[in-house]
């Protein structure tokens, strides 16, 4: 498993792995995605598509995947799987697959990811990063 | 750090190195024992090092670790040389509780406990994916965050006497929806009207037992009275404000070496004051999304029971920064998982109570009892006038998943006598009674530190979770 979840009393706090950055990222948004709709199969209907600029990889980070929230609260859009993900220079492309969110019966309500204990780290060539998500 | 014993049920953390103010926690000893087991002493002394910051840090006897601030951490600050920080309200904005009391009685309820769980999960969007009922165009919602449950009464949804009992109003003053992002609006507008997952929930509970009839009576509270609390906030639109500030504020002035989430701007700063009117729009979302969700649990009730009648008690905060005087100053208190509790005289609370002292709801864990205290005048004195807001967490989500099965969760609360409604597995085993403190006893400190009194107590039957 390129992720694990980690003990933390009130949220839930990750750790995700990659041959590399992009590998990092999806890793990430996977372990997000675990926690918002657990282990149901969602179908690929759809596409969407963003693109993020940012100041620096952990902020790029929480924004990633923050995207994945504004998808669901805003359009209703539940992630199956990133189909595509180009990042460089602190911006990233990402094509993501899913479908309408009211398909699915599902409860866990992240409310935020946060800045708490975040790092990203390259270390021999592998990047691993934390995260602990408000829910 | 040494924790110093000053009383049973109150400890201080001395100032030292870089804290500003000292940190008092109140506690009894095995509560302390829990609270030094994770991070949240250290998030106090982090909260004690902001610029401006005043008296104390109180830290209450439910608290837990959060990020940046602890969960049931209250801070004051001095409005010329203080900081205001995001990450020490949380991301739900304005995560609140109301209770409802009514008509009806124990026995009223009895052999139609089923049918009414599943009635009211019906009525009440809750889960992620499933908005609220409401379509909202952009002018519409800039006027609840301005309105907040005071736009939803003139829409039709409840009347004046129930914000009459809502903290504030129901409105919280100074929202500025110019402040408030499309994207944090975008989250916001399907979501008006909805409980949300996790800790979220509605209950019907019994009045068991009164502590003081008195202050019952006025808080118009009797034994075997059927009540009904909502716990909810802000939604997404709340989540947002506070990202984005944090992002804003980090950009302009970088955060604090010893926390990112404490990231900050001064008070006075117009960062600080762009933030604080943001704030107060997401606040007033979720008045407004409590006042819808009490109209719709009127209108399903009335099927049940055609004259029922379900008044609001009050309406509490517990993540949320206000202008407040203390001793003839007014300071910015900043609340992260705490109660207000004013004591008798003051103007903020409704005419009705203003006597006896404000309506402190704390509700227990799912399936554990809730408790109405009263605010008092030495919580002014002693925790910035803030006393507990739960039970508080003490095993984590990963823990909870190992421990139990959906069976076992199931059995334990039909084993309590409580007829459970849940949008998943999930709520139903992360939320369990053994995922929290003991609300008991979280009680007993706050009532013998005299910084909220109890009044009664409440027995769950019916549970609607996201």
């Amino acid at each position: 498993m390129p992720y694990r979840f980690l003990e933390h009393t009130a949220d839930v706090k990750f750790r995700a792995t990659g041959e590399n950055l992009n590998e990092m990222f999806i890793s990430a948004a996977e372990a997000l995605n675990e926690t918002i709709r657990g282990d149901i199969k969602i179908l690929e209907q759809k596409e969407k598509t963003f693109e993020i600029k940012e100041k620096d990889v952990e902020n790029l980070l929480y924004n990633f995947l923050e995207e994945f929230l504004f998808l669901l609260d805003a359009e209703n859009f539940l992630v199956s799987k990133i189909k595509s993900i180009e990042i460089k220079d602190n911006e990233l492309k990402c094509i993501v697959t899913g479908d309408s969110a009211e398909n699915y019966k599902f409860t866990n309500d992240v409310k935020a990811i946060t800045y708490s204990n975040m790092f990203v780290r390259e270390e021999n060539g592998k990047f691993k990063c934390q995260v602990v998500l408000d829910v | 750090m040494e924790v110093r014993k000053i009383s049973d049920v109150m400890w201080e953390v001395e100032k030292t190195g870089k804290m500003n103010v000292p940190v008092t926690i109140f506690a009894s000893e095995n509560l302390l024992e829990k609270i030094k087991q994770d991070d949240t002493i250290n998030q106090a002394i982090n909260m004690a090092s902001l610029p401006g910051v005043l008296k104390n840090i109180v830290v209450c006897p439910d608290a837990h670790q959060g990020y940046g601030a602890c969960i049931g951490g209250v801070s004051a600050f001095d409005t010329k040389t203080g900081v205001i920080s995001p990450g020490e309200i949380g991301y739900d904005i304005n995560c609140s509780v109301r209770l409802l009391k009514t008509n009806l009685k124990a026995e009223d309820i009895k052999g139609k406990e089923k049918e009414i769980v599943h009635s009211l999960f019906r009525s009440i969007p809750s889960g992620v994916g499933r908005g609220g009922k409401l379509k909202l165009d952009q002018k519409e919602l800039d006027e609840v965050l301005i309105n907040g449950a005071q736009w939803a009464i003139e829409k039709g949804y409840g009347n004046k006497e129930d914000w009459q009992h809502i903290e504030e109003n129901g409105k919280l003053e100074g929202a500025d929806p110019s402040a408030v992002s499309q994207r944090a609006k975008g989250r916001g507008m399907p979501q008006l009207g909805s409980l949300g997952a996790g800790n979220h929930f509605l209950d019907v509970l019994i009045v068991d037992e009164i502590f003081d009839e008195n202050i019952a009576k006025t808080f118009g509270l009797e034994k075997d009275q059927v009540v009904i609390m909502i716990h909810c906030g802000s939604r997404g639109l709340g989540h947002q404000v506070a990202s984005d500030y944090i992002k804003l504020m980090d950009e302009k002035y970088g955060h604090p070496e010893f926390d990112r989430d404490l990231v900050n701007a001064p008070i006075n700063s117009e960062l600080g004051q762009k933030y604080l009117g943001a704030m107060a729009c997401a606040a007033n979302f979720a008045f407004a999304n409590k006042q819808l969700i009490t109209h719709w649990v009127r209108e399903d009730l009335k099927h049940y029971f055609p004259n029922l009648k379900a008044e609001v008690v009050y309406d509490v905060c517990h993540n949320i920064a206000k202008f407040e005087k203390f001793e003839n100053k007014e300071v910015l208190i900043i609340r992260k998982g705490a109660t207000r509790s004013f004591g008798p005289g003051r103007k903020e609370i409704p005419k009705d109570y203003r006597e006896v002292g404000q309506p402190v709801l704390i509700p227990g864990s799912m399936g554990t009892p809730s408790y109405v205290l009263c605010g008092t005048k030495k919580a002014e004195k002693i925790s910035w006038g803030s006393t507990a807001h739960g039970a508080g967490r003490v095993k984590s989500r990963t823990q909870a998943n190992k421990d139990m099965t959906l069976e076992n969760a199931k059995k334990d609360m039909e084993e309590r006598g409580i007829f459970v409604e849940s949008g998943g597995k999930k709520g139903l085993i992360e939320e369990s009674p053994s995922s929290y403190k003991d609300i008991d006893e979280v009680i007993k400190v706050s009532d013998e530190a005299g910084i909220g009194k109890k009044v009664a107590k409440l027995k769950p039957i019916l549970v609607v979770i996201g």
